[in-house]
């Protein structure tokens, strides 16, 4: 019980915020880090503690929140119902994705670019498909009622991410403590080794697959209601892939609470870009970029890694035994 | 079928051009240590990897406790009780030595903290209990052949293959090893091992296999192995072995 | 609609536009090959050579067909530097980390011309371009015939270079055995960032005999690469040969299904391709196991 003692208390922290913190551009620059840190918790799950690296994670994003607003604009669904479906059908396409690279052997590149290609091909289907809306997109009517998941003020939807990114911590530090935990870090550090002992390096991988792609498609399906409005480039998009991988690795991919760190350090670089060129588009995006290859180059444990290497002697066997040595 | 563990029938396997293993038979029988030896390119880990399922073979099959598990995948295998070790070791570099050894005892263990109980019970039956908080990546050679031994151990198996465990050692290390492994056999896991060091074949084998060029050439207790032609033959050159008998004869 | 009037011109444009797409792909395949990483930036060097190429004309007045040597030896040496100053140290020598660096590249490459340069397309205007040579009764595009001998040419150079010369002779030395190349005295790291100054010199040729017909944006690249990446696999990741086959295939198949199915999902087919292939026979056609 007392591993879960930290996310409690990050959760308090960042559930408070509203109350001392009322500008909305603030609230909505935390709603969207949120987000990210969410996706990005779903990529560290398959990329960080599975040691699977995948490109195309706006494949479960997209899916999450395409299911979520056809479900409310063709049908009339409500939208907490969609966001259970939407969670469902993206930890489906997960699955299936899954199934056939793992089944086919994919490992390291070709399995990264495998993710890429069914994240595209997903992006043009939906750029073209009239249930997606095709070029135009979809729109989900204003309906500021919470029963329909819209909210007037910034604060609800503030918390609802912090309770799913709460959950999501909740979720992963659970795997982290189970037998299924122990077979994806032993997957992804040896998986010949692994499988000598009996582990079904199949079943573990497809597991957390499915599970990383259902985290995943929760934040698009949060994404949905929030900004009311998807098109292909948006759910589909590389920006997501990138953003949702970028934040675990520049907060410490294969911890807890890499992708949280790293997606408030990624925003905030982000906002900054922004402040001092303006609205140009790509210049935060070159941010991003160098961001990765540096941390990459100088800092391959990201932020919690680096952290972990200046706490002294004593105090690490507070970290994960991966980030205690060297 | 209680006098046979594991019966390798008549398994081949080849690789482009090259037959490593053709057509050999051979029988291991429950408990004792059991060793296959014979010059390198013999197909010794060849026949490693199709008994623990990471190769097929292309004829023959192999039947364990009287089930053909031909085709079965790897880790199927290790829970029936088959477990390996590699003879280029494999630890999980970024986990400690416990969670090393651990990921073998949630085989049979659900509970993290049972898993976790049980491996450093392994560790300690193998010397390895001071090093349970090392990282992996940071051991020795004699100590990551120690964890790969251990971690073998902690799926509980019936029948363990040890690939050449005992490589790379010095002698004091393979001293405080062999040991080790009489232990093994001892609490009744069969062993079936493949070795170069014939010091340790000779004093732990009660069985030796000889394989050569993809077939059993000869068989039976260390000594009588020992001194067959054949096996001389394999290892020294054609020849050799009337050539050691004349300089036998000379002293 | 499958007469043989229709069907051989467009079999004929197919093996141009896949030569086109052969020679991005050699590039490719020849980094796969030495380094043994898949460079998720090639597409981004490709965005970068056309807008290259089109500054050249637009700005210097120079022919595609003539700045193709200027190109040539500068993107040499952009690649150059980034494998031996930027890629390789930052990897340290870790694949999955190389995937990484890498894909930073690409976004770093293409949002930075996306910010110089805004997302407009643009095109070059060659007196030339329409051009057709007949032959029979077929009509083939002046660009795409000089397109079709130009990669010839160059994987004929590139050929040379590595059976004869003694880098090209390291190249293949370190493709092979990278520690025995090593222990024989050879600089390995610069043998990487040479492989992959050629690979970004093929791009930049590709992109020169592109402009005539092909539009520039920040994202040109990206259509190539998964084209690109369709070939290396398809041929086989490191196979040269595999590369230039697959690469006319590709072509063919794509000329013929958009005569089939129209632009937009003969895109999808591409992709499905790729995924079919990875899936089935990631090793190629021609290629080592993956």
């Amino acid at each position: 019980m007392k591993s879960y003692a930290p996310i409690v208390v990050v959760v308090a922290l960042l559930a408070v915020v509203p109350f001392i913190v009322t500008s909305n551009v603030v609230l909505n620059f935390l709603v969207m880090a949120l987000l990210i840190a969410l996706a990005g918790q779903g990529w560290n799950l398959l990329g960080g503690y599975g040691g699977q690296y995948s490109f195309g994670h706006a494949a479960f994003f997209g899916t999450g929140a395409y299911v979520t607003a056809i479900l409310q604009v063709r049908y009339g669904i409500n939208a907490w119902l969609g966001l259970f479906v939407g969670i469902a059908v993206g930890a489906l396409v997960g699955a299936a994705i899954g199934a056939l690279s793992f089944r086919w052997g994919l490992r390291g590149s070709y399995f990264s670019l495998v993710t890429l290609a069914f994240a595209e091909v997903l992006r043009i289907v939906a750029s073209v498909a009239p249930i997606t809306g095709a070029g135009v997109g979809i729109l989900i009517k204003l309906d500021l009622r919470p029963e329909a998941f819209q909210f007037q003020s910034r604060a609800p939807f503030y918390w609802i991410a912090v309770g799913l990114v709460g959950l999501s911590l909740v979720l992963v530090r659970a795997i982290e403590h189970s037998r299924f935990g122990a077979y994806l870090a032993a997957v992804r550090e040896n998986e010949a080794a692994a499988t000598a002992l009996g582990v079904d390096a199949f079943a573990i991988k497809l597991g957390a697959m499915t599970i990383s792609a259902a985290i995943t498609a929760a934040a698009g399906c949060f994404y949905a209601q929030y900004f009311l409005f998807l098109d292909a480039a948006i759910a589909y998009g590389p920006w997501l892939s990138i953003d949702a991988l970028l934040a675990p690795i520049v907060g410490g991919a294969g911890t807890l609470f890499g992708p949280l760190l790293g997606a408030l350090v990624v925003k905030v670089l982000g906002e900054a870009t922004k402040l001092f060129t303006g609205d140009a588009p790509g210049l935060d995006l070159v941010v991003y970029g160098v961001l990765l290859v540096g941390v990459v180059g100088l800092a391959p444990r990201g932020i919690a890694g680096f952290v972990a290497t200046m706490t002294p002697k004593r105090l690490r066997l507070l970290w994960p035994s991966s980030l205690r040595h060297g | 079928m209680a006098d046979t563990l594991l019966h390798i029938e008549n398994v081949s396997k080849r690789f482009g051009g090259l037959l490593a293993v053709s057509g050999t038979s051979f029988a291991v029988s429950p408990q004792g240590i059991t060793a296959l030896i014979g010059p390198n390119g013999a197909g010794k880990t060849t026949l490693f990897a199709i008994i623990s399922g990471f190769l097929r073979p292309d004829g023959g099959r192999v039947v364990y406790d009287g089930a053909d598990l031909t085709g079965e995948a790897p880790h199927r295998r290790a829970r029936r009780g088959i477990a390996r070790t590699f003879q280029i070791v494999q630890p999980f570099a970024g986990l400690t030595v416990r969670e090393n050894i651990a990921v073998g005892s949630h085989l049979a263990h659900v509970r993290r903290i049972d898993a976790l109980a049980a491996a450093e019970e392994v560790a300690h039956s193998v010397g390895l209990g001071s090093m349970l908080d090392a990282a992996a990546g940071t051991l020795t050679v004699a100590l990551r052949k120690r964890l790969e031994l251990a971690r073998a151990l902690a799926i509980a198996p019936r029948l363990l293959l040890l690939d050449e465990v005992l490589a790379g050692l010095n002698p004091s290390e393979i001293r405080d090893m062999v040991p080790v492994i009489r232990g093994i056999a001892s609490r009744g896991v069969t062993i079936l091992m493949i070795e170069h060091v014939m010091q340790a074949v000779m004093s732990l084998a009660e069985h030796v296999l000889v394989l050569a060029e993809g077939r059993i050439i000869a068989q039976g207790m260390p000594h009588e192995v020992a001194a067959d032609r054949q096996v001389v033959e394999a290892y020294l050159g054609q020849g050799a072995a009337k050539r050691m008998m004349v300089g036998l004869r000379h002293d | 609609m499958l007469s043989a009037v229709i069907l051989i011109p467009a079999v004929l444009n197919g093996l141009m536009t896949g030569a086109v797409y052969a020679l991005v792909a050699l590039g490719l395949t020849l980094i796969y090959g030495v380094l043994h990483i898949i460079n998720f930036a090639h597409g981004a060097l490709l965005t970068a050579a056309m807008f290259a190429a089109f500054f050249a004309y637009t700005v210097l007045g120079l022919d595609p067909y003539v700045a193709l040597f200027l190109l040539m030896p500068v993107f040499f040496v952009v690649g150059y530097a980034l494998q031996r100053y930027v890629i390789g140290p930052a990897a340290h020598g870790d694949d999955r980390n190389f995937l990484l660096v890498t894909l930073g590249l690409a976004v770093v490459i293409e949002n930075a011309l996306l910010y110089a340069f805004r997302a407009d397309t643009r095109t070059v205007n060659l007196p030339y371009a329409f051009k057709v040579i007949e032959i029979g009764n077929m009509f083939l595009a002046v660009p795409r015939v000089v397109a079709f001998v130009a990669v010839v040419a160059v994987a004929a150079a590139l050929w040379l270079f590595l059976q004869w010369t003694a880098t090209g002779k390291a190249v293949r030395a370190v493709a092979k055995e990278k520690l025995g190349a090593e222990l024989c005295g050879i600089d390995v790291a610069h043998i990487y960032a040479v492989t992959f100054g050629l690979g970004t010199a093929c791009v930049a040729v590709a992109a020169c005999l592109l402009i005539p017909t092909y539009y520039v944006n920040p994202t040109a690249g990206d259509a190539f690469v998964l084209i690109a990446f369709t070939i290396v696999v398809l041929g086989g990741m490191g196979s040269v040969i595999g590369a230039l086959s697959a690469g006319l295939f590709v072509g063919v198949v794509e000329s013929l299904s958009t005569i089939a199915l129209g632009e937009s999902l003969g895109q999808i087919g591409i992709f499905v391709m790729f995924i079919v292939v990875l899936l089935v026979r990631p090793s190629g056609l021609f290629g080592e196991r993956a």
